[in-house]
């Protein structure tokens, strides 16, 4: 079995450098990859740009990196839940490519699929259609989207296997395996690692195949953006 | 008496049918979940990657792991399915989730919804917004029937940038309740105690008013 453990955070981030493409996986700040952000933002690297559903908060998630000026592009579909974000938008400094949700999913799954573009009804008749070629199939027109790939992608999963394999938990999954499948380098961090064979094969949500480097993550703080409760009667 | 939102949310619920696979967005939408008519069973999906969501956890049982697209900790029904973003959306775009309800800024007679964004103000994105609007079989719109400066948010046209065109089936207000057909919008309900005279005139775009027009029944 193909062994792709790395023991620290340091082999885990071999190779990033300035002016790179970066994948991150979550939704929100559930399932980002929190070992490995927390390691970019202290690399003097800078100028980069970042896939992400979303860009984290002030102090935490991307927003660390946001914070020293790493990026300068952010590839989402929602932003602006951190002070630090909205102050570089509109001063100008970062810029922003919003996509709808499920385009920026598909981009990512088209990435790592092999499939260079493809078309898709949202988003037509919308700013985000403009520049882009609108074909009409069984009388709905849609909207040419393309792939998207990256230099490194960073997920985070609950179990992983020292052959890569990964199992998500609940809706920590979200981006996590498409952006796995699109990363030229991806590395996943996982909360328990495993020799493999203890995972069931029946049961692994990413096949390590799409996996070059794993890593147990250190510790994990798992933020909860909005809390909401219901009472006990 | 105009409807507060939890009432507009009363009224809503009334279009869900047994069976259906529902999405909720953000806000009185999300209120819609509190009241399902009895005998009816429907399933919530929310776009981040699951299926049966149930309510709020109780007090000591929030789990990072599991949050709705709002980003709020949720719990799951007997018999949920979680998955990733590309399948949520293979569900939302496939036409295989019957009926969305969304909030909205305005929206236009032949079905266009703007809800996402207010040049010159922070944009915050769209979401899962644009990929529910595009495919979605059957769209409700949950919304006051005007803006915090008392301007009508039905329209011939909308101003603001929209999410997408010709995709709202009907609009609940706090005045009345809308049906967007070919020729326009066609005034189906009347909130109780509301009268023709006021929801025309918070009405910017045309009515159609073919009959006498009932009071909704919450």
């Amino acid at each position: 079995m193909i062994n792709k453990v790395v023991n620290n955070i340091e082999s885990a981030l071999k190779g990033v450098e300035s002016n790179m493409t970066f994948m991150f996986g979550g939704f929100g700040l559930s399932g980002i990859p929190e070992n490995s952000i927390a390691a970019l933002s202290k690399k003097d690297i800078f100028g980069l740009t970042c896939i992400s559903n979303n860009a984290g908060v002030d102090n935490f998630g991307l927003g660390l990196l946001l914070k020293r000026k790493q990026i300068i592009k952010m590839i989402s579909s929602y932003v602006g839940e951190n002070a630090e974000f909205e102050r570089q938008m509109l001063s100008g400094t970062l810029e922003v490519d919003l996509i709808p949700q499920g385009s920026l999913a598909e981009r990512c799954r088209a990435g790592g699929a092999g499939i260079p573009a493809f078309f898709t009804p949202a988003g037509y008749g919308t700013e985000v259609a403009e520049g882009k070629e609108v074909r009409e199939f069984n009388g709905k027109p849609h909207i040419l989207e393309t792939a998207l790939t990256a230099d490194f992608a960073f997920v985070k999963a609950w179990r992983g296997d020292t052959a890569g394999n990964l199992i998500f938990k609940g809706t920590a999954r979200n981006f996590n395996p498409l952006m796995a499948m699109a990363g030229k380098i991806t590395v996943a961090e996982v909360e328990e690692l495993v020799p493999a064979g203890e995972l069931d094969p029946n049961q692994i949500h990413t096949p390590g195949i799409f996996i070059q480097r794993i890593l147990q993550g250190k510790k994990y703080e798992k933020r909860i953006e909005q809390r909401t409760v219901r009472s006990r009667e | 008496m105009s409807l507060d939102k939890n009432k507009i949310a009363q009224r809503i619920a009334q279009e869900l049918e047994h069976n259906m696979y529902v999405n909720l967005g953000i806000g009185i939408p999300t209120l819609v979940a509190n009241y399902i008519p009895k005998g009816i069973d429907v399933e919530f999906q929310s776009e981040n990657g699951v299926l049966g969501m149930g309510p709020f956890p109780f007090e000591g049982e929030e789990d990072a792991d599991l949050i709705n697209a709002g980003k709020q900790t949720i719990t799951m029904m007997p018999g949920a399915a979680l998955f990733d973003s590309a399948t949520s959306f293979a569900m939302i775009r496939g036409r295989h989730v019957q009926l969305t309800v969304l909030g909205a800024m305005e929206v236009s007679e032949n079905g266009d919804i703007a809800n996402w964004k207010i040049p010159g103000k922070m944009v915050k994105g769209m979401g899962g917004a644009m990929d529910l609007v595009a495919s979605a079989e059957n769209i409700i719109v949950a919304m006051m029937h005007t803006n915090r400066k008392g301007e009508s948010k039905i329209l011939k046209k909308c101003q603001l940038p929209i999410t997408g065109v010709n995709c709202v089936k009907k609009i609940v207000t706090n005045l009345a309740v809308l049906e967007v057909t070919k020729n326009g919008f066609k005034l189906l309900e009347r909130a109780p105690g509301v009268s023709l005279e006021e929801i025309i005139k918070a009405t910017e775009a045309e009515l159609i008013i073919e009959e006498e027009i009932p009071e909704m029944i919450l």
